[in-house]
């Protein structure tokens, strides 16, 4: 912990203990004693929030620093550390509106963003190149139907070196290393023939330029370089997006754990700090941070993140509970056995490993092209040197035409086809808040022709609902105005069916944890809670499978009300509109059957299946991909993070557990499920533009190849052939994009 | 022709100095926020933040 944050430890401490406290992530520099925090600032979406936030921290006395960056909804403060402590800035924040978490890259594995950085520096170095070598390349093309004189071009031609030269070393090098590695592990890429066709045209300009010939090709290649890194660039760029946004959502609910030492004094750890045997107090309302046994205290545990049960579940001294549970009535005190081979977190992510690696291992489209693409053109370029050997005539003239082949066929094209469609996917797909996180997850979820979904938070908002509209009026606002005093998620449902209509209101309301709540209404005592709690009668007549509270107020016959988990609003169009596009719909719950039926019967699915542990939805799973289906696993629990990662392709909702949002290829934010049609609707129509662009790629190829082949192909037909192609693609996938404006 | 001599160089020094600027504006973080960027221009003088 640095020094900063062991000075506003203690201060914290008492006030919040879900939020980590912003102490945990600043930076000091030892030196100048400059502290560095970057915030997160999901509500800033204007100039306005920019202003009002840079101001705001401008005021402090100290602050040396303060940048919003709109783009990313991140603020970077720098502040003297001995002057401003960081728990002022958060709440300064809080107090102009903005809630602002602190989050550090580190903790949650940032990206390389250099990658991008290096990209745009190689582009402009090859646009600059490109630019002045084409001048001069014009001016020779010029030339050669007018009256340029072999000095002039050959100084032309040796100027174009001087500065191609260069620029094609520096600017293709991600394509060399790309190529490099796939030629290690004895695969093949599109960088190949690209790698390959740039070296051989770059090393005969060279070559022709020497010996004052009248072609040479560094226009072609060092545009070519270009081209390929303008669809590179944007790639990374938008798959940086979109994996910030994902960022941003995990450092959301960064949690600190508060520490009860022997001493019984508190301290607050970043959780990833904690250590078997120590204590740590969960309060009410605040997620457990690690696995271990309750060491004082009875409370209601909400387990339906970890275990897809939408009941909380009654805890007591001696009862395990899981990392990222929800602790909803009452506060207890927990002993952590992080440590635990056997805690649930562990089996979790062993099971993930095993269904990583049985995952078959996908082939991007392009790779896939490439493996057909490059032998076959190299074949052709062999047989144009024997052609022309056999011919009769010289090898410099067989190796110049193969060579021309080589250019007219690098695949610049092809290297443009899948990068522009995937940026304009992705841009798309972020404007109804999915976030594509894996980079061939576009291309996986096109295969698809079955989904499965989890229940609870997935086709369900996790949330209970009263069902049962019988109960009475007064049964109703009675049980509310008791609920009003309880967090537990059936007593908040209660109190929201209930409306505005006035309360009655009572008095000594206390709360038992695990069982109920009791309190006065006048001279009679009324219990809400457990069955119980309110002594009805045990036999079950609990058909719905829900859960249910009772009331009992005096001694008259205690009265139950029903609750149901709710639907996501458009969970019932969605699966209609997905089963009417043809896709087959299981659902894989963990829930008890009732729950599970009823879900499974008002949506219409027939395949479902209840109290699904992890390895039985893996096993699932393994099923459907051996009879040949390719599965789009829809999940969020932290059980079903083993299933996306073994899945086809897979979605999460963006408030499921971290462990599920990391295994999952696309995050979806809110609470409409009609994500999952947007997302597979663009994978599907980008899967068609990739095909289409591969059509207008290789129908030029059939015209250019042969002229190389006869040996007709001058730089100017090699040029305007090649950024012809690449145009016709580009718009060809800019289509993607249009398709929103007119819907 | 001859004037080519002073023609080319004078090209490749602005291109070059084109160049240089794009590595300026890559270097000191322009391309970093480019929705800010657009918002930014709405500031008035006086609100700037400090640097």
């Amino acid at each position: 912990m640095s020094e900063a944050a062991r000075e506003t430890a203690g201060a914290t401490e008492a006030v919040s203990v879900t939020r980590a406290d912003p102490g945990l992530f600043v930076r000091v520099d030892a030196g100048s004693r400059e502290a560095k925090l970057d915030l997160v600032v999901q509500s800033m979406h204007c100039a306005g929030c920019m202003r009002r936030i840079e101001r705001a921290l401008g005021e402090f006395d100290g602050v040396s620093f303060a940048r919003a960056n709109l783009s990313t909804k991140r603020v970077a403060v720098r502040w003297d550390s001995r002057r401003l402590k960081p728990a002022a800035i958060v709440e300064k924040l809080a107090s102009i509106g903005f809630e602002a978490v602190p989050f550090d890259p580190k903790l949650i594995g940032a990206l390389d963003e250099s990658e991008g950085r290096k990209l745009l520096r190689a582009m402009g170095v090859a646009g600059f190149a490109a630019a002045n070598v084409m001048l001069l390349s014009v001016s020779v093309w010029a030339g050669l139907v007018s009256d340029m004189e072999p000095e002039t071009r050959a100084l032309f031609y040796w100027i174009s070196a001087l500065i191609a030269l260069p620029a094609i070393v520096y600017s293709a090098q991600p394509f060399y290393r790309s190529a490099f590695a796939a030629l290690r592990n004895r695969q093949m890429n599109m960088d190949v023939p690209i790698s390959l066709a740039v070296t051989l045209a770059t090393s005969m300009s060279l070559v022709q330029t020497i010996v004052n010939a009248e072609h040479v090709y560094f226009d072609a290649s060092i545009t070519l370089l270009f081209f390929l890194l303008i669809g590179r660039y944007l790639d990374v760029q938008a798959r940086n997006r979109a994996c910030e946004a994902a960022q941003n959502l995990l450092g959301l609910r960064a949690i600190a754990a508060t520490v009860i030492d022997a001493d019984g004094s508190q301290r607050s750890l970043p959780v990833e700090a904690l250590e078997p045997g120590m204590v740590v107090a969960v309060a009410a309302g605040a997620r457990v941070p690690a696995d271990g046994v309750v060491a004082t205290g009875i409370s209601d545990i909400d387990t339906s993140l970890v275990t897809g049960e939408s009941l909380p579940e009654v805890v007591r001294p001696g009862a395990h509970v899981f990392a990222g549970t929800l602790n909803v009535t009452a506060p207890v005190q927990v002993t952590v056995t992080a440590r635990d081979e056997h805690s649930l977190l562990a089996e979790i992510v062993r099971l993930m490993e095993a269904a990583e690696q049985g995952r078959s291992a996908y082939v991007r489209i392009a790779d896939r092209a490439a493996r057909i693409y490059a032998p076959s053109v190299h074949v052709m370029a062999l047989t144009t040197v024997l052609f022309w050997l056999a011919m009769g005539s010289g090898f410099v003239t067989a190796v110049t035409n193969a060579i021309a082949v080589l250019i007219v066929t690098c695949p610049c094209a092809l290297g443009l086809a899948v990068p522009v469609v995937q940026v304009v996917a992705t841009g798309r797909l972020l404007k109804h808040g999915i976030l594509l996180k894996a980079a061939d997850g576009l291309e996986r979820l096109a295969e698809v022709d079955t989904i499965v979904f989890d229940k609870t938070g997935t086709l369900t908002l996790g949330r209970p609902r009263l069902v049962d509209e019988a109960v009475s009026a007064t049964d109703l606002s009675v049980g509310a105005a008791l609920a009003r005093a309880s967090r537990h998620p059936l007593s908040r449902a209660l109190v929201e069916s209930a409306g505005a209509k006035p309360l009655p209101v009572l008095s000594d309301i206390h709360e038992e944890p695990g069982q109920g709540l009791e309190g006065r209404l006048g001279d009679e005592v009324v219990r809400l809670g457990s069955r119980e709690w309110v002594g009805a009668p045990a036999f079950d007549d609990n058909v719905h499978g829900g859960p249910e509270l009772w009331l009992r107020r005096g001694t008259a016959r205690p009265s139950c009300f029903r609750f149901m988990d709710q639907l996501r609003p458009d969970a019932i169009e969605t699966i209609r509109a997905l089963k009417a596009l043809g896709f087959s719909i299981e659902l894989l719950s963990g829930d008890r059957e009732p729950a599970a039926r009823a879900a499974a019967e008002a949506l219409g699915i027939s395949a479902w299946r209840a109290g699904a542990r992890p390895d039985a939805k893996i096993q699932r799973l393994k099923e459907l991909a051996a009879e040949g289906h390719k599965v789009l696993m829809v999940g969020d629990g932290l059980n079903d993070a083993p299933a996306l990662r073994m899945a086809h392709v897979s979605m999460s909702p963006a408030d499921a557990s971290d462990i599920s949002q990391t295994a999952a290829d696309f995050i979806f934010q809110g609470a409409k499920l009609g994500a999952v049609i947007e997302a597979v609707e663009v994978a599907k129509k980008s899967r068609r533009l990739v095909f289409e662009n591969f059509a207008l790629a290789l129908a030029y190829n059939a015209v250019a190849i042969p002229l190389a082949f006869a040996g007709f192909v001058t730089p100017l037909i090699a040029a305007v052939a090649m950024s012809t192609s690449s145009i016709t693609v580009t718009l060809n996938s800019l289509r993607l994009g249009r398709v929103r404006k007119a819907s | 022709m001859d004037i080519l001599v002073y023609l080319m160089p004078a090209a490749l020094f602005l291109g070059f100095l084109g160049l240089l600027g794009f590595l300026w504006s890559l270097k000191s973080s322009q391309y970093d926020d480019l929705d800010g960027a657009a918002e930014r221009i709405l500031y008035d003088d006086e609100d700037l933040p400090r640097r």
